[in-house]
């Protein structure tokens, strides 16, 4: 069943906010204006938002080195997000992880996560915490399609298994490991089938469609809410940027590219919308242009806001 | 302080050996009770799990068995399933998970069997735990603490994947607190400080103490971490070392009294950070330095200490720094050979009389 159509309308505005920001955060990066590396989720916008909208505030995700779209979903600001990615001290990390390492505790993103795997462990510890002291919360890490590969990624889902623990484990294969295609690092077609392994549900759905997401996630969450135990969501979508911004391609085609661009989620979505009467395409373009003007405020305070003092350099090693 | 003059008198009838009496750590009209090592740290479990409920144990076989080394025996029965809680053989996880019950204010206290192991967790230990307070800017703090039994010798090894002393991987990571007590008192003291610390600590114990008794205090008590312990006074001679290297170098001092040698015995039971004062300040008082561990020589805590010395005391030293330390080799099994790769009172009783020519 489809939710209401608020719920439809900010599912929309946070995908085109989503967008905004990694169009943003990607051209700050080629003008030489953000240092290191921005990982765009172009493309993924659907299970960042169908999966935080099926959460509650209390509930908490765990990110990935491209992550930008899952604390926007989960509610970060898009101002304190970008301070951060320019390294500036109002940012949600005093600067101090940039765009890898972007969390926001206040809306339960617990950080995000530079080693591919490595979130997995910190959602079935903080969902162990969760179980012993009674709180009917829910854990949720995001991991690539790579990420399935590695050791923890396994440990976790079958500690979460034995334990019966209220995490909801999101894998979104988005098909690539930086360049290396997911085909040819894994030789099974359909990941969802790795949940067998732990007996725990495996839950394939379209990772461009919100709607598919968000009903698998709201089912899934509900699962281990209960007390049911975790759950396996893949969300099916695709890479459209390279692995970071300005990242050369040489691996793909264009042509694959461009095959996969027809199912952009965002336009997907608003002719969902437009068709079953949700919302207009003026109203659309609204939240369109409205998404935009909050990311060029979000840069204007970033570019605004003072960088880190260097005597606070050793600041925050220790508690 | 001038060297004390040899005296007939304070000769006992038998020479010093490996015994409890060469330390003492709890005052006459203290209440205490002589237990092991292994007691203390399983007593400090207990008090602090009784003290605090957030505060839960989980590892490999650490429930009813008690784990590999029966510490954790009796927990499982007083605490239940839930607050001793049996893993799967998944280091990396097992880490990993007590860091996100960390992050939502538990205090778990994780064991890994053989600090050997450490290796299938490095990433969560180094990475994660260590890096989330600083990449997130102070909003994350990490309070647990990973019990490991490491270190061999005397016939407790189980050759190369289970003797390592590797004190110093964990002690190069900033955002990690090392520590390494000697003895009974302070394996417990320093272990309800480490549970009660807002901060990662890896807490190494050393195999070959389990069995060492000596007395602790009955009312609760901690020992604040970071400090170095002068375990024993003396004018002539710094010794700084840790572990069981602290057991060699106080026989070792009891020998040298006997020669008129006046010994002081620095314990680095705090591993990282360093307690530099403490050694700088003996270091400035006796000028001379013989610094012992376990673990490897190269790139080894000796090393490091050996540093400290000269860049808080160089301008007192009446000889070179002498360094023993555990020689650069993989652990072999036999005794025979096993006996050669770790240094013991001998070796410090060689180089105190080096520097003292």
């Amino acid at each position: 069943m489809a939710p209401d159509t608020a719920t439809q309308i900010k599912m929309y505005r946070q995908m085109a906010l989503i967008r905004e920001f990694e169009l943003a955060a990607m051209d700050l990066f080629k003008r030489g204006q953000i240092k290191g590396a921005v990982h765009p989720s172009i493309g993924q916008e659907a299970s960042a938002v169908g999966v935080c909208m099926a959460l509650d505030h209390d509930d908490l995700i765990v990110g990935t080195h491209r992550s930008h779209g899952h604390n926007l979903a989960k509610g970060a600001s898009p101002e304190r997000m970008m301070a951060e990615i320019l390294g500036k001290d109002t940012g949600y990390c005093k600067g101090r992880g940039g765009s890898m390492h972007i969390a926001a505790f206040d809306t339960g993103s617990l950080g995000a996560l530079g080693v591919v795997g490595a979130g997995n462990p910190l959602a079935v510890g903080a969902a162990l915490a969760f179980q012993m002291r009674g709180e009917r919360r829910v854990a949720v890490p995001f991991t690539g399609d790579a990420g399935t590969n590695t050791g923890s990624w396994h440990e976790s889902l079958n500690m979460a298994s034995v334990w019966n623990l209220p995490v909801v484990f999101v894998l979104e294969d988005n098909k690539y490991g930086v360049s290396t295609h997911i085909r040819d690092s894994t030789n099974i077609d359909d990941l969802s089938i790795r949940a067998q392994s732990y007996g725990i549900p495996g839950v394939l759905v379209n990772g461009f469609d919100v709607l598919a997401v968000y009903e698998a996630a709201t089912e899934a969450v509900a699962r281990a809410r209960a007390g049911k135990g975790p759950t396996l969501l893949v969300a099916e979508a695709y890479r459209f940027e390279g692995h970071y911004a300005g990242e050369p391609e040489v691996y793909r085609e264009r042509s694959e590219v461009a095959e996969h661009r027809k199912h952009d989620p965002l336009t997907h979505f608003r002719r969902v919308l437009v068709d079953t009467g949700v919302a207009s395409s003026e109203e659309l373009d609204d939240v369109d242009s409205a998404a935009k003007d909050e990311i060029s405020a979000a840069i204007e305070f970033a570019k605004a806001s003072p960088d880190p003092d260097p005597s606070t350099a050793m600041d925050y090693i220790y508690a | 302080m001038a060297a004390k003059k040899w005296d007939a008198t304070s000769l006992s009838a038998t020479a010093p050996t490996m015994s409890p009496n060469l330390i003492s750590q709890v005052a006459d009209d203290v209440p205490a009770q002589e237990i092991t090592y292994q007691e203390a740290i399983r007593e400090a479990l207990r008090e602090e799990m009784t003290r605090d409920e957030s505060v839960f144990l989980l590892g490999e076989d650490i429930a009813k068995h008690g784990g590999a080394f029966g510490v954790t025996r009796t927990l499982f029965d007083q605490f239940g399933p839930e607050r001793v809680r049996n893993t799967p053989i998944s280091e990396a996880t097992i880490v990993g998970a007590a860091t996100g019950a960390a992050l939502v204010g538990m205090r778990p206290v994780a064991e890994i069997m053989f600090v050997d192991f450490s290796g299938l967790a490095m990433d969560q230990i180094a990475n994660q735990a260590a890096k989330l307070r600083l990449m997130t800017g102070g909003q994350a703090s990490v309070p647990w603490v990973l019990r490991m039994p490491q270190g061999g010798g005397a016939g407790k090894s189980t050759a190369a994947q289970h003797s390592q002393s590797l004190e110093v991987w964990f002690a190069h990571i900033p955002g990690l607190k090392v520590v390494l007590p000697s003895t009974p008192y302070d394996a417990k003291g320093l272990l309800k400080a480490a549970i009660r610390d807002d901060n990662p600590v890896i807490f190494l114990e050393q195999k070959f103490l389990y069995s060492f008794r000596g007395l602790v205090p009955d009312d609760d008590y901690v020992i604040p971490l970071s400090q170095c312990d002068v375990k024993r006074s003396g004018g002539d001679v710094t010794v700084v070392a840790s572990g069981y290297m602290v057991w060699h170098a106080m026989l070792a001092a009891e020998i040298l009294a006997r020669e008129g040698i006046d010994v002081e015995v620095v314990d680095v039971r705090t591993v990282s950070p360093l307690d530099e004062d403490t050694i700088g300040r003996s270091a400035r008082k006796t000028g001379r330095v013989v610094l012992v561990a376990e673990a490897c020589r190269s790139y080894g805590p000796t090393g490091e200490w050996a540093m400290v010395v000269m860049e808080h005391a160089f301008d007192y030293l009446q000889a070179p720094i002498v360094r023993i330390a555990g020689r650069d080799t993989p652990v072999p099994f036999a005794d025979s050979i096993e006996k050669g790769v770790w240094p013991d009172s001998e070796d410090i009783l060689r180089a105190v009389r080096g520097v003292m020519e």
